[in-house]
């Protein structure tokens, strides 16, 4: 099956929120009153009920010129996923045909792995289900041929959803009539300290990712490597014991009752 | 717009003032990207604020709100100066060749012709020399020193690059490259538009404002050409449509509501059809009486005959000099000159200027009907004192009020057809999507059942002049709730006779043969069926004009003036970008702006108006032919053209005890009202999805103020005004730029519109800080460029 990616070209974005509104229809997410940040951001992050963030950045240059940079921000589904190298859950976090990196809920067991091995910082817990929600691709939509919801919403057609392949040729030629057209250091965001990822950028300023809310040079953490490589055994007896304990503590005590908390 | 959204894609230059499109019309500005995308077109933004806009321009410069007539006058000079304007064209299709009678002149801020006593401008001297035939005499090598090309030579002379930096704030050197990429659309192959929107339409000098828009646009010979024209983007789904079918002064079409000493409907006929000042002329207006007898024909059917005029003593008639628009109805109500009010989807309190006077009027008014899809602001005016008491310090409480309010829920767009008119004047047709909720209606049946209802009463009881109203014909099949595909066909035109609809404006007639509620839609319900329905894509000349898609009026023109894209032998200017073409006796491409059947040398190319041509000097309206730089009411600045005449002399300014004007001692800062993205208007304060993308209202102000008065990102500040206060949430940012004008450092303060005292989010009106100043011709409030003082909270 052809790998499918998503392509944000930033200079044509103009911040409208038209995709997280969409975010959150598909998804059927709530619609909360957001608290103030000083910002046009809707949130100051994604959140595990918000997973499609614009972030608004205001840059100043040294030679006095100003940027707004407006970025959409979600899950990079990116080729070498850390979130699946430290998922201690098997078929929690998984790797679907067309490359998208999605969640089974019913497996997830809330360990938090997958946060901390996040080198985009994205994925997040929901304290009340005690499972970790991200952006998933829309995968219901993509499975019958649809694009991901916020593609569909995008009214400058700064977004565009297909074989990575393509998407990665448009943008570096994107990057090129940019360039050609004065922006010097316009460039293509693809980091290969994570094998890439199905999420491109077109970035006027691709020097500076950190100026749109991206990492410089984004990697999977050693720890995660080590953890979840040669050391996995390690974690897994950790875990099976944990996992035992808890059991035995129940045959030999029982349940826990609230009654006996709180006396 | 004079073109269209789709067509911005041909532009090499997208000169963005005045508007946000970005923020404000996101999916038209796609267009912009598209031209950016394909054809490297360089986006200009020049906008007091660093908006969304700005973020994906190529140049910005940042101006004082109110100062965008220095700016383009500048752009004015800078392409007479430098003989950038495209000459062929300048001659051919405008009117710099025409000579003006020798008493008019400009000086120290008055045109000729200014009497001081009456505050008006007596337009003699603004006037063409005439030849004895009446026509107006011109010199075609524009050297004549009364020739309108050497005046407006001599007038834009002032606007030098250094008096645009130190009226507008920005720098000589910003506003030179700005003007260099703008100006480079001055000739043959080079196509720039401009997109506005009410940053422009909102000031005490607008019309001239975008007089001098449409003036630069000539000089760059940029006018119907395909990426070019001078392009309003609209405020509303269907503002265009609500303006093209009448206002307090204009019926449907665009023909004027008829004035009392116009006393029959030969006056009428006679007052308003210009006679032609060029021997080649076409003078379209010259056919009003079919459009209008027209008209007269489809409000009272056959209540109108030759013998009573057609109906024509049936209409309301204003009196010589009344003026009834908004600011002006609302004065009178404040002062218990009127008695009840139908508010229909509008909200005056939360959109009207200086919102305690909209609360006092309203409380003097026996009686208010407000219909809404929400209970808005103005429907619960008489609440204010309960839900929004500290900015309403003087409102009376409900108790006693004596107001009767009546709230009419009426269905959204979604529960009705109909059509929206968008702003490239495409008329669309839509379908119901649900049915309304509970009681509510859709317009026309409100409309139907108080109309029925108010004649039912004449009929019964009579009444002092009851055949305006018992004459109207009402022939619908549901006369409660007409259809609208029955209302479209009325628009349309038929023939009275047959009732067979007719092809187009073409077929009225004068002699009560016809009916057409719109002569400018004649043609979208022919009978081929609904032409606003259709929804073809087809696209055969690539300029994006999809002739088969919706209807767009006139015509099914596309781009407005067309027969300017050539020269006077009908040779494109630029052979990738021409709309029409004159091929073996008729015009392919888009429907041509000119007779169809005539050659391209044998008419004025503007074919609507008395002249043939365009107006660079245009004694049309009441501050003068030419566009000249006046400062806001208030304004922390003299004008540096003419401190003796600071605002425009003619400026509708109201004086009455709540109508008050800060000093600039008192109130610093220059503050503009503005939409943001999210939302829409007061509405979707109520709706879920918008409520969380933009949940809060904010003061946006620049660092270097915020730091003066020691406030952080977040701070609560409250923002005053000679009228009232808002309070809110600071928004420090680098976007809103200090400014250097007149030597001094002024600052700019935001003020996003959205909030009101009802819905899901809530927030101060910001309109509480407006003041009760108009544009003298179009009476729209001067919401951008007044003064307001702050404090930290």
């Amino acid at each position: 099956m052809v790998t499918v990616a998503k392509l944000i070209d930033t200079t044509t974005c103009i911040g409208c929120k038209a995709c997280e509104a969409a975010c959150q229809e598909w998804q059927d997410q709530p619609f909360p009153v957001g608290t103030y940040d000083g910002t046009y951001q809707t949130f100051p992050d994604v959140r595990h009920d918000f997973w499609n963030l614009i972030k608004f950045n205001e840059i100043e240059h040294a030679d006095g010129g100003l940027s707004w940079h407006m970025a959409k921000f979600q899950c990079m589904h990116c080729v070498d996923a850390g979130c699946i190298t430290a998922c201690p859950a098997p078929g929690a976090i998984f790797r679907r045909d067309n490359g998208t990196v999605d969640f089974d809920h019913d497996k997830c067991i809330g360990c938090g792995y997958c946060i901390t091995a996040c080198p985009f910082d994205v994925p997040r817990l929901n304290p009340i289900t005690q499972k970790v929600y991200k952006c998933n691709l829309c995968s219901d939509r993509t499975a019958v041929g649809l694009e991901p919801a916020c593609i569909k919403a995008c009214p400058t057609n700064c977004l565009t959803f297909g074989a990575r392949d393509d998407l990665v040729q448009i943008a570096t030629d994107r990057a090129r009539t940019l360039r050609e057209d004065g922006k010097a250091s316009a460039g293509v965001y693809n980091p290969a300290g994570v094998g890439g990822t199905n999420v491109i950028y077109v970035l006027e300023d691709a020097a500076h990712p950190e100026d749109y809310g991206l990492p410089n040079d984004p990697t999977v953490p050693w720890t995660v490597r080590v953890w979840q490589g040669p050391l996995k055994w390690l974690g897994n007896a950790a875990l099976v014991g944990g996992i035992l304990g808890t059991f035995f503590h129940y045959i030999r005590f029982g349940p826990r009752h609230a009654d006996e908390e709180s006396s | 717009m004079t073109n269209g959204w789709t067509d911005v894609a041909n532009a090499d230059v997208v000169l963005v003032m005045g508007g946000n499109p970005a923020e404000n019309h996101p999916v038209g500005f796609r267009f912009a990207m598209e031209a950016k995308r394909t054809r490297k077109a360089k986006l200009v933004c020049i906008d007091p604020r660093f908006n969304r806009t700005a973020a994906v321009a190529d140049h910005y410069v940042p101006i004082r709100s109110g100062s965008d007539i220095a700016f383009l006058g500048g752009l004015i000079h800078y392409a007479l100066e430098g003989e950038l304007y495209h000459a062929d064209y300048v001659k051919q299709h405008t009117n710099a060749a025409f000579l003006i009678e020798d008493g008019f002149g400009f000086d120290e801020g008055y045109f000729s012709g200014w009497d001081a006593e009456s505050k008006t401008y007596d337009k003699a001297s603004w006037q063409y020399q005439k030849d004895s035939s009446g026509f107006a005499r011109v010199d075609e090598t524009l050297q004549n020193p009364r020739s309108v090309f050497q005046l407006l030579k001599t007038h834009y002379a002032r606007y030098t690059p250094e008096r645009v930096a130190e009226i507008c704030g920005c720098s000589a050197e910003e506003f030179n490259r700005a003007a260099e990429t703008i100006c480079s659309t001055g000739r043959a192959g080079r196509s720039g538009t401009i997109l506005y929107a009410l940053g422009w339409t909102q000031h005490s000098h607008s019309v001239q404002l975008i007089h001098a828009a449409a003036m630069l646009q000539l000089l760059l010979g940029n006018i119907g050409m395909p990426g070019g024209g001078v392009n309003a983007q609209r405020g509303h789904s269907n503002i265009q449509g609500a303006t093209d079918m009448g206002a307090w002064n204009m019926l449907p079409g665009y023909m004027k509501v008829p004035r009392a000493p116009w006393r029959s409907l030969d006056e009428y006929v006679h007052t308003n059809s210009p006679a032609p000042l060029r021997p080649d002329a076409l003078n379209y207006w010259s056919n009003t009486s079919k459009f209008f007898v027209s008209l007269l024909k489809a409000y009272y059917g056959d209540n109108a005959t030759r013998d009573n005029d057609y109906g024509y003593d049936f209409l309301p008639k204003i009196g010589e000099k009344d003026n009834y628009s908004w600011g002006f109805f609302f004065d009178r109500m404040n002062r218990g000159g009127l008695e009840g009010l139908i508010s229909f989807g509008m909200n005056p309190v939360a959109n009207g200027p200086n919102t305690v006077k909209m609360l006092s009027a309203l409380a003097k008014l026996k009686w208010m009907i407000v219909v809404e899809n929400f209970e808005t602001e103005t429907a619960a005016f008489w609440k204010a004192s309960e839900l929004a008491g500290e900015y309403y310090p003087g409102a009376p409480d409900a108790a006693d009020i004596d107001t009767e309010v009546f709230l009419l829920p009426a269905a959204c767009f979604a529960e009705k057809d109909g059509t929206f008119v968008n702003s490239s004047r495409w008329l669309q047709w839509k379908n119901q999507a649900l049915p309304p909720p509970g009681d509510s209606k859709p317009d026309q049946e409100i409309i139907a059942r108080l109309f029925l209802k108010l004649r039912e009463l004449y009929e019964d009881e009579g009444g002092t002049s009851p055949e305006p109203l018992t004459s109207i014909a009402w022939d619908y099949g549901n006369a409660i709730s007409p259809d609208l595909q029955e209302v479209a066909r009325e628009i349309n035109g038929q023939e009275v006779a047959t009732g067979r609809q007719v092809p187009g404006f073409g077929a009225l007639k004068d002699d009560g043969s016809t009916r057409c509620g719109n002569w400018l839609y004649s043609g979208s319900y022919t009978a081929d069926g609904n032409q606003m329905a259709r929804r073809g894509q087809e696209d055969p000349t690539g300029l994006g004009l999809y002739a088969n898609w919706s209807w767009s009026w006139p015509a099914n023109r596309r781009v407005l003036y067309n027969r300017a894209s050539a020269d006077a032998d009908g040779k494109p200017w630029d052979e990738s970008r021409a709309p029409i073409r004159w091929q073996g006796g008729r015009y392919t491409g888009d429907v041509p702006d000119f007779k169809a059947d005539a050659a391209p040398d044998s008419l004025g190319s503007f074919i609507m108006l008395p002249e043939g041509v365009a107006k660079l000097f245009a004694p049309d309206f009441v501050e003068g032919p030419f566009p000249e730089h006046y400062e806001p009411a208030e304004s922390p600045v003299d004008n540096a053209m003419h401190p003796a005449v600071g605002v425009n002399p003619s400026a509708t300014i109201f004086t009455g005890e709540l109508d008050t004007l800060g000093t600039r001692q008192d109130y610093p800062y220059v503050a503009l009202t503005y939409r943001l993205t999210e939302h829409f208007h007061y509405w979707t304060k109520h709706v879920k999805t918008s409520s969380l993308l933009q949940s809060n209202f904010f003061v946006e102000l620049p660092e270097a103020l915020a730091a003066e008065k020691g406030i952080q990102n977040g701070d609560r500040v409250r923002v005053s005004s000679a009228r009232g206060t808002a309070e809110g949430p600071a928004m420090v940012t680098k976007r809103i730029r200090p400014l250097q004008v007149a030597g001094r450092t002024i600052y700019q303060v935001g003020l996003p519109i959205h909030w009101g005292f009802l819905g899901r989010t809530k927030g101060p009106l910001v309109n509480n800080l407006t003041p009760s100043v108009l544009d003298p011709n179009s009476g729209t409030p001067e919401y951008k460029g007044f003064l307001v003082n702050m404090e930290k909270l």
